[in-house]
């Protein structure tokens, strides 16, 4: 976590003078921040403040009745809830299995990518576009291709290649849904994913792969030896945001089930708790276990990070 | 678009053709239209064959004129929004109705479909209420909403009182509350069992099953036979997404166990003997009688399937009846609705719905707003609604007008059907919230789980809901 | 670029060429996959209804149409729609790009005190999970009477735009030399006056980078689109879609020709805008990620 530090690391003005100067300036600094820090604070700070407070109360919309602090009940109940341990297990195995598949999958392709052939640009190109639309609508587009009865995948393998004998219902079948939703998010996800390992892999000096190749070492070598521990802080990075993004996972799983109880993530049932139930008070609660939850993967990355680089 | 007389004939013929076919059980036929004709024949395989092409109007007849139109032209030129009917059949009485009145009063009304889940429907009134947003002026209520929207509602007795002393006295009492008219009944509902007397026929069976045994080996000797053409053939099919809808349904089935209804004289009774029976049975059609894809079924999934003649029995409402019977659906004719099945020793039950108008307290237009309810909801409006889509009239003297007696064969033998609430007035505002954790809880069973664990958890969130 | 010239170079032998058909292969493979999904919806969106609803699955239309294209264009929801994510995605870069590349500049160029927490907080709203506020920002939308209004949306969605807008731009002022700072100050230049005739034309390139990405970001939200904001002459593309499928009059079926062609509608533009700016999306991504 390189930040941009020190702008000015030595000034060059005397130092009786710049005193009165500091001042201003530092003034000055802080009215050119004011729109940010109260757009800030506004959309973020007081509401997350706002969520906190509220997941302590059972507040909730158009009942009339007025908000009464409740202390931990709220999370008492959590505690107890076996649909919320379903949607925190889901979303952590989710994000295991996606965060997984697209680093392995991503790092092979940026391998690939990262060679000299023709139509490279393009191809990169390409790479980028699922990324670039809406998850909404590519789920759309993946929904229409599970349909159970007119979806292009049922006619492969059903009818074209004969590898099953029935339809399958992609999405209504408890037992293959999960798995057509993760295909999904890899989808999208890998190909950005392999776009950041490039940019990683092109920092690495190619001379180290001429030194290496002159001292014999088998191709296999020098992609352990090399690539892999070279490409660690382009990969924790990627990590890190991969895993924010798919622990918070909603738009997908939202399109694909609704309401559905055995296929909601965390950030589904806080909306529905929110949303359809309107109740304030529990909703905030599952929020903020959410934000608890990312604040320990956070803290476990950030550790790796560390002694990594120790 | 309209059809011209042309296509009109060779869409008859082919749906002759097919409806042929169908009795033969020979339907795999995959006929392509004739080039030109965006609406395909009925082939069993294509779910196109029940849909018309956008803005092809299903209903044929005139909608009644505006009988207030003298006092709702006071008002010409103010505009309305209304929360309709999303989809199907009300959707389309919606629009011509909306038409007349526009036409007769010059009050504009903007249609806004509400979301076809009504869980989610719900979520967004309270979301418009708790905004006090002018963005809604009429509205459609299900039959458990009054009392949790009540204060955001419009009293409507001053203008709207001696008309609804026509209605049904239990469901203006439903739509009172404090003494307040908050809603004017508009049409009322309970579950049925549709099925296809050709088939029934054809198999050798003389009546409708009696009891959910008798459905399940009926439907199997159906399915299995039609298989042999119809790959895709279904015995059973309803709602089973995780919905409203599963809720009417699941009620249904745990009433006729004699399971009781969620919540009996405000105690929490649903984890019992009966409902579990009543969840594993249908636990057991998943799959067996009816597709995996059935927990994905809304109403119009599986009346699109039951009308494309790909189903032998359907759970649904009352309107699945005149949409069945429409010009071109490939049933027409073919197939009767009565009681669901019960337990030997309990009786048929049929979740009570039904559906409101009302205004809302935040519009800016209340006054046009109450003409357009007054006239929705008119003994005119609701005779033309039940002839046209088999939607039931609130008001008895209509229910019993010989046209419609007609066209709701269905509410003869309805006296067989216990109707059982959804207990929202348990429930109050919290409706929403124990809907859910019974819809869900069922849709686990229906995905696999086990119904007395699943059961225990939803009593739990229950308790917890109301507390 | 030069990081593998292992495989280029040198002379063929029969085995390099089979690895190398291999090879293409791959990339085909790549690519096939990435654009698959594409491919089929523009197929669906140009197949007539009974050609989409048939089985076996037609894998080219027998008759193309654009019946679809022109339900969904002649639908005033839609075009509303489109307009709603035009005004709501464009505003909400401009405001970011204003206001962030003050406080950037604030952040690059000026030592101060509390400045690297500023900037601490600021990278921890990009990691923030828009559902921990929701219910608070839900609150107070009502409370300024914003609900089912465009501002709502533009309002909120700077809670991710911003961040981003602030820490990239941040290090981009930063790499600007000092000297030509210096030499404004020094002819008499008012920090305003440096600002907006030497950070700002300096900082195009970066503000470009930035401003597609917020853009894309504005336009692809989903979340907030749906909880703030509710009847049809209010919603974005992404909620317009989402409910198009639950409630447009096909009467009785999904209509799934008119939502693959609306969903390659909305698409275009952003495949547009991604190839042609792909090197500055890519540089924004990979320096946000890499700083980050």
């Amino acid at each position: 976590m390189s930040t941009p530090e020190n702008p000015e690391a030595t000034s060059a003005a005397p130092r009786a003078a710049s005193a009165s100067f500091e001042k201003r300036r530092q003034r000055r600094a802080w009215l050119f921040l004011l729109p940010t820090l109260v757009v800030v604070a506004f959309v973020a700070l007081y509401p997350l403040a706002e969520t906190f407070y509220l997941s302590f109360t059972n507040a909730r919309l158009g009942t009339g009745e007025p908000a009464r602090f409740v202390g931990v009940q709220n999370y008492v109940d959590l505690a107890q809830d076996s649909y919320f341990h379903d949607a925190v297990l889901l979303t952590v195995f989710f994000t295991v299995v996606t965060v997984l598949s697209e680093l392995t999958l991503g790092l092979g392709v940026a391998l690939v990518v990262n060679s000299q052939f023709k139509g490279r640009s393009a191809v990169r190109a390409a790479m980028l576009i699922p990324w670039a639309i809406p998850t909404v609508i590519s789920a759309q587009m993946w929904k229409w291709m599970y349909n159970d009865v007119y979806g292009v995948f049922n006619d492969l393998l059903v009818n074209r290649l004969g590898v099953l004998e029935r339809n399958i219902a992609f999405v209504a079948d408890p037992d293959v849904s999960f798995w057509a939703v993760a295909v999904i998010d890899i989808w999208k996800t890998t190909p950005f994913m392999a776009l950041l390992l490039l940019a990683g892999l092109q920092l690495i000096p190619s001379d180290l792969y001429e030194a290496a190749r002159v001292d014999g070492a088998t191709a296999l070598q020098q992609f352990t030896r090399i690539t892999l521990p070279l490409l660690k802080p382009s990969m924790l990075v990627a990590l890190i945001f991969r895993t924010l993004d798919a622990l918070r996972v909603f738009d997908v799983f939202f399109v694909m089930f609704g309401n559905r109880p055995d296929m909601q993530t965390m950030a589904t049932y806080a909306q529905q708790t929110l949303v359809s139930i309107s109740n304030i008070g529990y909703g905030s609660a599952i929020s903020v276990a959410l934000f608890l939850i990312i604040a320990v993967f956070i803290m476990i990355y950030l550790a790796v990070f560390r002694t990594e680089e120790a | 678009m309209d059809l011209t007389p042309q296509h009109d004939l060779r869409a008859w013929r082919a749906t002759a053709l097919l409806l042929f076919v169908v009795g033969l059980c020979a339907c795999r036929g995959d006929k392509s239209p004739p080039a030109g004709d965006s609406r395909p024949p009925a082939a069993a395989t294509t779910a196109a064959a029940v849909a018309e092409a956008p803005g092809d109007s299903a209903i044929k007849a005139q909608p009644p004129a505006v009988s207030n139109a003298a006092e709702a032209k006071k008002y010409a030129g103010s505009k309305l929004k209304y929360y309709s009917e999303p989809v199907g059949v009300g959707a389309e009485l919606d629009r011509v109705m909306i038409k007349q009145f526009q036409q007769d009063t010059g009050v504009e009304v903007t249609i806004i479909p509400r979301p076809k889940d009504a869980t989610e429907t719900y979520a967004v009134y309270q979301r418009l209420f708790q905004a006090q947003s002018g963005d809604v002026d009429v509205l459609m209520l299900d039959v458990i909403w009054p009392g949790a929207f009540a204060q955001n509602l419009v009293d409507l007795n001053e203008k709207l009182g001696e008309a609804a002393k026509q209605h049904i006295e239990s469901i203006v009492r439903n739509n009172t509350v404090d003494g307040k008219l908050v809603a004017m009944p508009w049409f009322t509902d309970f579950g049925l069992l549709y099925h296809r007397t050709d088939l029934l026929e054809k198999y050798g069976y003389k009546k409708p099953p009696e009891t959910w045994d008798e459905l399940e080996q009926m439907a199997k000797k159906i399915q299995d036979g039609e298989r042999a053409s119809n790959p895709n053939f279904l015995g059973f099919v309803w709602q089973g997404k995780a919905y409203e809808g599963l809720t009417c349904n699941a009620l249904e089935w745990i009433a006729s166990h004699g399971g009781g209804a969620i919540i009996d004289d405000g105690k929490i009774t649903v984890n019992n003997p009966g409902a579990q029976k009543a969840l594993a049975r249908a636990k057991g059609w998943v799959g067996s009688i009816s597709s995996a894809g059935v927990t994905s079924y809304e109403e119009e999934d599986a009346r699109n399937t039951f009308q494309g003649g790909n189903a032998a029995f359907m759970r649904n409402w009352p309107y699945a009846y005149a949409a069945g019977n429409a010009e071109k659906s490939p049933i027409k004719g073919k197939f009767g609705a009565g009681p669901l099945p019960h337990e030997p020793g309990q009786k048929s039950a049929g979740t009570v719905g039904g559906w409101q108008l009302a205004v809302s307290k935040f519009s800016p237009n209340k006054d046009a707003a109450i003409e357009l309810v007054r006239y929705m909801t008119s003994p005119e409006a609701q005779k033309f609604r039940a002839t046209a889509g088999s939607f039931i009239p609130t008001i008895p003297s209509v229910q019993q007008d010989p046209e419609v007696v007609k066209s709701l064969p269905f509410l003869a033998n309805a006296k067989d059907i216990t109707l059982v609430p959804r207990p929202s007035n348990s429930t109050g505002a919290r409706y929403n919230e124990a809907s859910i954790a019974f819809f869900q809880g069922v849709s686990q069973v229906l995905q696999g789980k086990e119904p007395k664990e699943v059961l225990g958890q939803v009593e739990q969130r229950i308790t917890r809901a109301l507390r | 670029m030069k990081g593998s010239s292992r495989d280029s170079g040198g002379r063929r032998s029969p085995g390099q060429g089979a690895l190398r058909a291999l090879f293409y292969l791959l990339v085909a493979a790549v690519v096939g996959f990435t654009v698959f999904p594409f491919v089929w919806a523009f197929v669906s969106s140009i197949k007539p209804d009974d050609e989409l609803f048939t089985t076996p699955v037609r894998y080219w239309p027998g008759r193309a149409t654009l019946d679809n294209y022109r339900l969904v264009l002649e639908n005033g929801e839609f075009q509303t729609a489109l307009m709603n994510s035009v005004i709501v995605a464009v505003s909400v870069t401009a405001v970011s790009l204003a206001i962030g590349s003050l406080a950037a500049y604030a952040l690059g160029r000026f030592r101060f005190r509390g400045r690297s927490a500023v900037l601490y907080i600021v990278l921890a709203m990009t990691i923030f999970p828009q559902i921990a506020v929701l219910g608070a920002l839900f609150e107070m939308i009502n409370f300024f009477n914003l609900y089912n209004q465009l501002p709502a949306l533009i309002l909120t969605y700077l809670i991710f735009t911003l961040p981003f807008t602030v820490w990239v731009l941040t290090g981009f002022l930063k790499a600007i030399p000092r000297e030509i700072e210096e030499a404004a100050y020094v002819d008499g230049a008012t920090p305003w006056q440096v600002f907006t005739r030497i950070m700002l034309p300096l900082s195009v390139p970066g503000m470009a980078t930035t401003g597609i990405l917020a853009f894309i970001a504005a336009w692809n939200e989903f979340l907030f689109a749906l909880s703030f904001t509710q009847t049809p002459d209010k919603r974005t593309v992404t909620y317009a879609i989402q409910a198009f499928s639950t409630t447009t009059s096909g009467l009785y079926e999904i209509p799934w020709g008119q939502t693959m062609a609306a969903s390659i509608v909305v698409t275009v533009p952003l495949v547009v805008l991604t190839l042609v700016f792909q090197r500055r999306i890519l540089a924004g991504l990979t320096a946000g990620a890499v700083k980050g």
